[in-house]
């Protein structure tokens, strides 16, 4: 639409009577100019051209409206508030006369009986003044974005500076560590095989003294019934070959090759043949049961599913119930963990000598390893500690702190906002939190994800997300506005979704170079 | 109609009759006996050669019309009364024994049963042989199962029989927890079966057999003999009066959620719809709104000044709906609790203690509503001065009113509850509808008198209609959730409650945003049209999804605000003679069997066709248009389509096939504003569908939108246009009412016209004017420009 008939079109005023069509009426001292009175009006899209007396006469003509700019008629249309004094704009043509004021000069409702108030001049001054303010503070937060992109670069070249001194110090320790590692290993060879030879010669000699020990005490138990008697036969029935329930010396004769007395090579003979039997068969007595108290704790459990119901309302309360249950199940386990208290007749046997000191020619080789081993681990250490600050350093570097790193600054802080109930935390980069001021535990808000700013203004967003799941919902997840402001403040925080937080943060590091307040105020202002 | 009422000559202690259903009395009429023997009587029924036949042994009723029996009572025996008994164990507390009643009605020539809500089930009732029969019951269900006939929200102890020869109903006057069986001697027969049974001329005749069984009261049962539905409906109407007229903006788009967070979260919702251009009247504030679910407060944190948020949403012509539920906070600082106590209204523990349950404030006290002096207490607390924070634009939704009792039995009140001198167990099915009416009249009284309520209900019983809206309660994001809402609506639409609606959206879980596009889409053809959605879900305010579905929601609810007028007048009749505003295709083709168990498709009054699309991924749909000679236009493309036919249509994502009768006139308005009652004095657009006969017919009414004027002073329009012999014209249905309108005719729209060679208007003065016209060949659509004759005039058009 051109300007001109635009503003021309604007001024008509329309009369609307019980049962009268819409005319137009020439306002008082606008003569509408011939010219384009005789000419006949096409609609914008050009779909059609009728004739003038039909532009604003409140019935639609024109598929894309536009020939009903002053009035409803059009589902479509849009009609320009000039708003002299404050901004114009456009309104949707459905809300001409709608008894609604829209337009602050109050020219969309020219015939609905509102009585509106032209607050152009108010709302201008008001616009005017938290303009100049905005102003004030872009620029002071300008200033103070341009030091912290200056901090943040020398943050930056420092941070470069330390990796790259630490990529030297890796260096020099990774060679370190692959010489002490050549160190250790020339070290470690000679003190094995001492150690081995130590243990060799400290087996065969044990060995020796079993077989004498063993000697002695077969040479002492040379009847059946002494066998029986000191191995306890009787009370192992799986031995028993008639099984009648008891193990008859008679039957203890027939394990032992018939004989009433036997010499240690016969008894070597056939114990080893039984040993393992009796052996397995008295360590594998099953553990005490402990099966009463397990089943009531069970039904407790399902008493409570069954009778649930009324606990989907008190959603507060299943927590609560959940944690019952877990307590239940930790008793539960601790009763089954009872150790079983029959020894086993290996640990009997296992009354050993222990091994004599090592010589010194060995032990010395030992120390010298051991040494070779502490330096090497030292060394390794100090180059996993210079690897790690590395990569602390590397995703601190990595990390997206905004087009000049002006966010860098907010990296590793924390900062909080108490509300009525809840004191909020934001660790930018980091995570998010909320923590009862009367008790309680602290719940996680989400954790860093990413900018999350349309396109263009990226930066305006932070999400994070993946935090404390919601009981029958998502994961928690908060969404952070950042606006301009010369404090870095948490101004607000709302869960406009359940388990969807939104918080507003304030930081210069989003200010913008403020155009001259002049700019701002008339830029606005004109028509 | 018959009334048939069977009680104890001298129970131990009078047994309940239901009172404040029936609208009065109903006058009776002397029957005349025409013969008599031995062993009964025929009397006659008035006019229609109808009788009565009575038989002694068995006993046994017959409803006779000339050789044909139209019911029989009792004809299986299934006639119990079980009388009160002092149980012997007891005998000292005089405790009375078990009080069931039964009765059993044959349906001779029917094969359709409908009604009995509230049921998540088809709107053709099932037969119950060997499963569960219908239970009447009002309950809190959570998450319903969809085809079931476990009880629900609601009970409307009405069923509608239906042949191609008559249409009857059934009202069982009965409170107290029921049970209904139904079972049909061709249920279990296959289509071929049946088709074999007509070839070979089968010896049966389908016969449908019911029984209800009431656990305590008297059997009261009115026969409604129809013939027609119309018929029924009013009948039905003179016993239990019509629904209420509405305000019309309560008809118009209400946005809801559990819950609107705080007074700016509601700003910044109201400041959505006028950012992305959709209309809305009503936004809605559940139970977090209140102090500690204290209803009648504010969260002080949350809703610090209500009356500055009511006045926002005045300024934009704007209203707001809070929360007032019927469970009362134990508590002796709340006033209300305080009160109710200390005038001894709460409902009695059979102990004679204050009943108490537990439900959203913690321990709770359930007022008695059945007292007619609590219901005028609670009624008063909604004067502006005892509802602090209230205005005129601030309505009322009663929750939970079966009552729901969080740890009673099955989520409700104890049966031996006291309610006064009855148990819960009698009229635990009326309890509901006290609440609503209870808050009715208080919304009544603060204006006065003068303005019209608008109050939602949960739970309902027959008469609930006279007192506002009701939902199907806590549906779920489902598709099978979308497409019951439409046989849950029609079976309720049956009995005398047309203001029926289904969450838009559901209720649990959250929709894909193709299942909200379609709920909008379907929501927007159903009487109560409103979105909510459950605490724990995300936000789904119709902006939410992208500005492509954006625009398709915000189209859907454009609908529904321009075709308002006709909703508006279906409401009006619906209030006026009791027909129901959303209606099965049967009631309107009573003898096209195709049509008896069709509920994927409804008519909106006589003249609207919708068959809502609410298959996921739906590239098409099949909508049956009704009437052999009749056409049928897409009220969307113009075109025209034979009646009596199958039509395949091909859908997108922005389809909602709607289809106008030929031989109606539809009133519109096409200017749609940000709520209804911006649009008050906007001109109307007459859509004219052409019957083939080029003859058509429709109506307008019109009247202030909010007050009882109507009624009491007959402030309103109401006036008939017909187009025949190719004039259109207007002319008053209502000559002893008056009202004035600024609205005008803007537009006539005639489908299926041919091209006249002028277009002449004559107003009321007789002044005559040339109209000009827009001719489309292609659909033979006809646009007659700018009539701009006043629409409570009257007026013709001629076309040459």
């Amino acid at each position: 639409m051109s300007c001109a008939l635009l503003l021309l079109l604007m001024s008509l005023a329309l009369a609307m009577g019980t049962g009268a069509a819409v005319e137009i009426q020439r306002p008082r001292g606008v003569p509408l100019s011939s010219e384009l009175e005789n000419k006949p009006f096409t609609c914008l899209d050009g779909s059609s051209t009728i004739p003038f007396d039909r532009v604003n006469d409140d019935y639609c003509d024109c598929r894309d409206g536009s020939d009903e700019p002053g009035t409803a008629a059009c589902p479509n249309g849009s009609f320009h508030c000039t708003n002299a004094g404050f901004r114009p704009a456009f309104i949707p043509s459905s809300r001409i006369n709608d008894g609604i004021c829209d337009c602050c000069d109050t020219t969309d409702e020219y015939n609905s009986g509102a009585t509106c108030q032209n607050t152009c001049r108010e709302m201008g001054r008001k616009e005017r003044e938290s303009l100049q303010i905005m102003a004030e503070i872009t620029k002071e937060g300008f200033l103070l974005k341009q030091q912290l992109i200056h901090e943040a670069k020398r943050g930056q070249e420092d941070k470069q500076g330390k990796l790259t001194e630490l990529q030297g110090s890796k260096k020099g320790l990774e060679e370190k560590v692959e010489a002490l590692r050549t160190v250790k290993e020339t070290a470690e060879d000679p003190e094995k095989e001492a150690k081995e030879r130590h243990l060799k010669a400290w087996e065969e000699q044990k060995e020796l003294l079993r077989m004498e020990k063993d000697k002695t005490r077969m040479a002492e138990c040379v009847t059946v019934g002494d066998i029986q008697r000191y191995f306890r036969l009787q009370s192992h029935l799986e031995l028993d070959p008639d099984s009648d329930g008891s193990l008859s010396e008679t039957e203890t004769q027939g394990l032992l090759g018939g004989a009433d007395k036997v010499d240690t090579s016969t008894f070597e003979t056939v114990w080893s043949g039984i040993k393992d039997k009796y052996l397995s068969e008295g360590q594998s007595e099953p553990p005490a049961p402990v099966e009463t108290p397990q089943e009531e704790s069970r039904d407790f459990v399902s008493d409570h599913d069954s009778d649930h119901y009324p606990e989907d309302y008190a959603g507060e309360e299943e927590e609560d119930v959940e944690d019952d249950e877990e307590d239940d199940h930790d008793e539960e386990e601790e009763e089954e963990k009872v150790p079983p208290t029959v020894q086993t007749p290996e640990k009997r046997e296992d009354d050993e000598v222990s091994m004599p000191p090592y010589d010194t020619e060995t032990q010395s080789l030992i120390d010298a390893a051991q040494k070779a081993r502490d330096d090497f681990d030292e060394a390794e250490r100090a180059l996993r500690e210079v690897d790690d600050q590395m990569k602390n350093l590397e995703k601190e570097i990595g990390f997206d702190f905004g087009p000049s790193a002006e966010f860098a600054y907010l990296y590793s802080q924390c900062y909080e906002l108490s509300t009525s109930e809840y004191i909020y935390r934001l660790c930018p980069f980091n995570r998010v939190s909320q923590k009862p001021k009367f008790g309680g535990s602290e719940t996680n808000l989400g954790l860093w994800g990413q900018w999350a700013g349309p396109e263009g203004n990226l930066y305006s967003v932070m999400k994070y997300d993946h935090g404390q799941g919601c009981w029958q919902g998502p994961n928690r997840s908060t969404t952070v506005k950042l606006t301009c402001g010369k404090e870095t403040v948490v101004t607000s925080t709302s869960e406009p979704s359940r388990c969807e937080y939104l918080m507003e943060f304030t930081t210069p590091a989003v200010c913008q170079e403020p155009a001259s307040l002049d700019e701002v105020l008339h830029g606005h202002t004109e028509l | 109609m018959t009334r048939v009422k069977i009680n104890e000559l001298k129970p131990l202690k009078p047994r309940f009759e239901v009172p404040d259903v029936l609208i009065n009395d109903p006058p009776t009429e002397p029957l005349s006996l025409l013969s008599r023997d031995e062993n009964g009587v025929v009397l006659s029924l008035g006019a229609d050669s109808q009788r009565l036949i009575v038989s002694a042994k068995p006993f046994r009723l017959d409803i006779m019309e000339g050789r044909e029996v139209l019911l029989s009572l009792n004809s299986r025996g299934l006639l119990a009364f079980e009388h009160l008994r002092i149980l012997y164990l007891d005998w000292l507390l005089s405790l009375l024994g078990p009080s069931s009643i039964s009765l059993d009605f044959s349906l001779p020539g029917v094969e359709n049963v409908y009604g009995i809500p509230e049921h998540a089930d088809s709107l053709k009732l099932k037969a119950t042989d060997g499963g569960d029969p219908y239970r009447l019951f009002n309950l809190d269900v959570f998450q319903y199962e969809v085809f079931n006939p476990m009880a629900l929200y609601g009970a409307i102890p009405v069923m509608l029989s239906h042949s191609a020869q008559r249409t009857m109903g059934i009202f069982w006057l009965n409170a107290a927890e029921t049970w209904v069986d139904i079972s049909s001697n061709t249920a279990g027969k296959t289509v071929f079966g049946q088709m074999l049974d007509y070839v070979q001329g089968s010896s049966e005749t389908p016969q449908t057999d019911v029984r209800w069984i009431s656990e305590s009261g008297i059997i009261d049962v009115f026969i409604m003999l129809g013939p027609t539905p119309t018929d029924v409906f009013s009948q039905y109407a003179s016993l239990t009066g019509t629904q209420a007229f509405p305000p019309l903006s309560a008809l118009a788009y209400h946005q809801c959620r559990w819950n609107y967070n705080d007074q700016e979260d509601v700003a910044a919702v109201d400041q959505g719809f006028d950012d992305h251009d959709i209309p809305y009247d009503f936004i809605w504030l559940d139970i977090e709104h209140t102090d500690g679910k204290r209803y009648f407060t504010w969260d002080p944190h949350k809703f610090p000044q209500p009356k500055d948020m009511l006045q926002g949403l005045l300024d934009k012509r704007r209203k707001m709906v809070t929360i007032v539920d019927p469970h009362i906070k134990v508590d002796s600082s709340y006033k209300i609790h305080n009160e109710i106590r200390s005038k001894g209204f709460y409902v009695k523990s059979k102990d004679g203690g204050d009943y108490e349950g537990w439900c959203w404030p913690g321990n709770s006290g359930y007022p008695d509503f059945t007292n007619p002096e609590m219901r005028a207490w609670w009624a008063s607390m909604f004067a502006y001065d005892q509802y602090e924070g209230s205005m005129e634009n601030m309505y009322t939704w009663n929750d939970m009113n079966e009552p729901s009792v969080f740890n009673g039995p099955e989520v409700t009140m104890h049966k031996d509850a006291l309610h006064g001198n009855w148990e819960n167990r009698d009229l635990h099915n009326l309890y509901g509808l006290y609440v609503q009416r209870a808050t009715a009249e208080g919304l009544i009284e603060r204006s006065g008198g003068v303005e019209r309520p608008f109050v939602l209900a949960r739970a309902f019983f027959a008469g609930s209609q006279r007192y506002g809206a009701v939902w199907t309660g806590d549906n779920a994001a489902e598709w099978e959730h979308l497409k019951i809402s439409i046989p849950m609506c029609l079976s309720l639409s049956l009995v005398g409650v047309s203001f029926c609606g289904a969450d838009v959206g559901g209720f649990f879980k959250s929709p894909s945003t193709e299942l909200l596009v379609r709920w909008y889409q379907t929501g927007a053809y159903q009487p109560f049209f409103r979105a909510h959605a459950h605490l724990d879900t995300p936000r789904r305010e119709p902006w939410l999804f992208g500005p492509e579905n954006t625009a398709l929601i915000r189209e859907a609810v454009r609908q529904r605000y321009a075709l308002l007028p006709y909703w508006y007048q279906l409401f009006y009749h619906a209030h006026h003679s009791g027909q129901p505003v959303m209606r099965p295709l049967w009631v309107e083709y009573p003898q096209d069997t195709a049509t008896f168990s069709m509920d994927d498709q409804f008519l909106l009054g006589r003249d609207l066709l919708v068959h809502p699309v609410t298959e996921e991924g739906a590239r098409g749909v099949t909508a049956y248009l009704p009437g052999k000679g009749e056409v049928w236009f897409d009220v969307h493309t113009f075109q025209k389509h034979n009646g009596a036919q199958n039509l395949y249509i091909p859908v997108t994502i922005s389809s909602i096939p709607v289809f106008q009768r030929g031989g109606s006139i539809i009133p519109r308005k096409a200017r749609v504003r940000r709520s209804s009652s911006c649009m008050e004095h906007d001109p109307y657009t007459l859509f004219v569908a052409l019957s083939p006969k080029r003859f058509a017919q429709g109506e307008l009414y019109i009247d202030d939108g909010h007050t009882f004027n109507f009624d009491k002073q007959k402030q309103f329009i109401h006036r008939r246009f017909s187009f025949a012999n190719n004039a259109l014209s207007s002319r008053n249905l209502a000559p002893g009412s008056q009202f004035t309108t600024f609205s005008w005719v803007e537009k006539i729209v005639i489908l299926g016209a041919s091209k006249p060679s002028k277009a002449t208007l004559k107003t009321h003065d007789g002044k005559e004017s040339q109209l000009e016209f827009e001719f489309d060949a292609s659909m033979s659509v006809l646009t007659l420009r700018k009539p701009g004759v006043n629409a409570g005039l009257d007026w013709t058009v001629v076309l040459q």
